[in-house]
């Protein structure tokens, strides 16, 4: 079975409720979408992120009430280097969606959405924890599956299989 | 190593209160979990759970192998529910392959499933009643556990780390007398479940050791991202195999327990009323297995019969690539989120074309879960944190990863 080709065009998804939301609240928040194998991904400017999260939360017609997980992907050594992924899930709707920010490997920080989803919390530490990407105004941010005196962030490409030894 | 340090990570905050530490070797903390507990008397002022003892970087390992070797991995995050774990990955992997795979296979890996969930909730119910006093229940749980033990030995020849799945299907045909076995559990388990229940629902300790403890609103649940009977026990009426069928769900028929008072109790008697559902859904899978073959047609991602290798060229070479090299999956990313019994477990993998994953992440249901501890705790008392921990269904395997 050949997959279909992944649709980019903003114009032809403009009618997916998370892409209209936050195309009605700030048309630059988005960066770019991508709807493939039945997935919708959004790249956000790394300023929105926080408001597009708390825009979808209340959304009336398809609110995206859940956040299933936070996560990062590096992309090394190519720029800019991270990805943070946040999965969301409407629990009425039963939709997921995916967003993104990109960051920089200079300063890889972005805004902490704890305060939308205190739920983030953990999720936010270990991004923090495995890939040493900084989240501002997290109430909590330290390591949390590493030793506390761990150096460096074990899931970066950089970072050996075997560690160092 | 920073967690031996005597430094607390937690500083009373008056003068009146004290830092207790739980665990992490503690009989009720499910594996290490420690818990860090400022208290006033008996009343818990603020509860923080320290993880990450049984960190073994299995994302990071997962880069360095072959998708198919990543299988046998997945079973190790959470030992209680390694089908479940196989399930989601392969799951995972089939989506970005776009493979389709055969009813029979489908219907097999549903099974399977629910079992697995049993014998997850066996565990649980044995150990959480353990811990609030009820020996007799372990005793129990573990004779029909190790029947299901059995049933997966057979089947996978291992009791417990099964890696019975394959990107593509199921890695051999059940063996002989499989079904009658299972449709003998699955005749005699309802009466057992009656038995636990005889035991623990109407009995008044047990009531006043969870009625009203550790009480949990659903819009707390959902904020802090609790899944499964954490969230229905508080009555969000959610369950991915109804409402985001996999694997062919859409064709099972089932209730999704909810209970709506959120309290340990809640969450005991929705797990309860999974046991009977579960079973109720591994008679349909018995009843109606489709027949046909149980792995896709995929000749350069599906390893090849062993009869074929004999005989056909082509097929010694798919394997011997396979095997050595082996199969390039397309660039994309996917998020395939299945119920496990614990809640949602979400793999996403993203590939970059290669061979061998370029992330995997999984999305541990406990992980989330564990955070509504404090809010169940604070301010109740110390002896509650037992029955709490325990009603939440934790496995510190796939909490540290």
């Amino acid at each position: 079975m050949p997959l279909p080709s992944p649709i980019t065009d903003l114009e032809e998804l403009k009618n997916h409720p998370a892409i209209a939301r936050l195309q009605g609240w700030n048309p630059r928040a988005i960066e770019s979408v991508k709807f493939d194998r039945d997935e919708m991904t959004l790249i956000l400017d790394r300023s929105a992120i926080r408001e597009a999260c708390a825009l979808l939360k209340e959304d009336p017609a398809c609110p995206f009430d859940f956040l299933s997980d936070v996560t990062c992907v590096d992309w090394y050594p190519a720029e800019p280097r991270f990805e943070v992924v946040y999965h969301l899930l409407s629990i009425p709707n039963k939709e997921r969606v995916r967003l993104k920010v990109r960051l920089n490997s200079s300063s890889p920080a972005v805004d902490s959405i704890t305060a939308v989803w205190p739920g983030a919390n953990y999720f936010e530490r270990e991004v923090y924890d495995l890939f040493g990407v900084r989240f501002n105004g997290h109430p909590h941010l330290r390591r949390i599956l590493m030793p506390e005196d761990w150096e460096g962030h074990p899931l970066r490409k950089d970072y050996p299989v075997e560690g160092y030894r | 190593m920073a967690h031996l340090t005597p430094t607390p990570v937690l500083e009373p905050a008056q003068d009146r209160t004290m830092i207790l530490n739980m665990g992490p070797q503690h009989p009720s903390t499910h594996g290490v979990l420690r818990v860090l507990l400022e208290i006033d008397g008996e009343n818990i002022v603020r509860l923080m759970p320290d993880i990450g003892y049984l960190h073994t970087g299995i994302e990071k390992t997962c880069e360095a192998k072959f998708y198919q070797q990543v299988v046998p991995l997945t079973d190790r995050i959470d030992y209680l529910c390694p089908l479940t774990n196989n399930l989601c990955y392969v799951l995972a992997v089939e989506k970005l392959l776009g493979l389709e795979i055969p009813p029979k296979a489908q219907w097999l890996r549903v099974l399977l499933n629910e079992l697995t969930r049993i014998n997850s909730h066996l565990v649980w119910l044995g150990t959480h009643a353990l811990d609030i006093g009820a020996m007799t229940v372990f005793l129990y749980c573990f004779r029909e556990r190790e029947e299901i033990l059995k049933i997966f030995e057979m089947v996978s020849g291992q009791r417990m780390m099964t890696s019975y799945f394959r990107v593509g299907g199921i890695a051999l045909e059940p063996p002989l007398g499989f079904f009658d076995r299972v449709r003998d559990f699955a005749g005699y388990f309802p009466e057992k479940v009656d038995e636990y229940e005889d035991l623990l629902t109407g009995n008044p300790i047990w009531m006043m050791r969870t009625k009203g403890v550790a009480r949990i609103t659903a819009e707390d649940a959902v904020a802090l991202g609790a899944t499964g009977p954490t969230l229905r026990g508080s009555g969000v009426d959610i369950d991915l195999r109804r409402d985001m069928p996999y694997s062919s769900y859409e064709k099972f028929q089932f209730k999704v327990p909810v209970s709506q008072e959120g309290d340990v109790f809640a969450r005991y008697i929705c797990r309860v009323q999974e046991l009977r559902e579960s079973i109720g859904i591994v008679r349909q899978a018995l009843d109606g297995m489709p027949e046909g073959p149980i792995k896709a047609d995929a000749p350069g991602v599906v390893l090849p019969d062993r009869e074929k290798m004999k005989t056909q060229m082509e097929s010694l070479i798919y394997h011997f690539k396979i095997i050595t090299e082996g199969f390039a999956v397309p660039a994309g990313e996917v998020y395939q989120a299945v119920e496990s019994p614990r809640g949602e477990m979400g793999y996403y993998i993203v590939s970059d074309g290669t061979a061998k994953p370029y992330r995997v992440h999984m999305r541990s249901a406990c992980f989330a879960n564990l955070q509504t501890l404090s809010k169940m705790c604070e301010g109740k008392l110390i002896a509650d944190v037992v029955a709490a921990i325990g009603s939440i269904d934790i496995v510190l395997g796939e909490i540290d990863r």
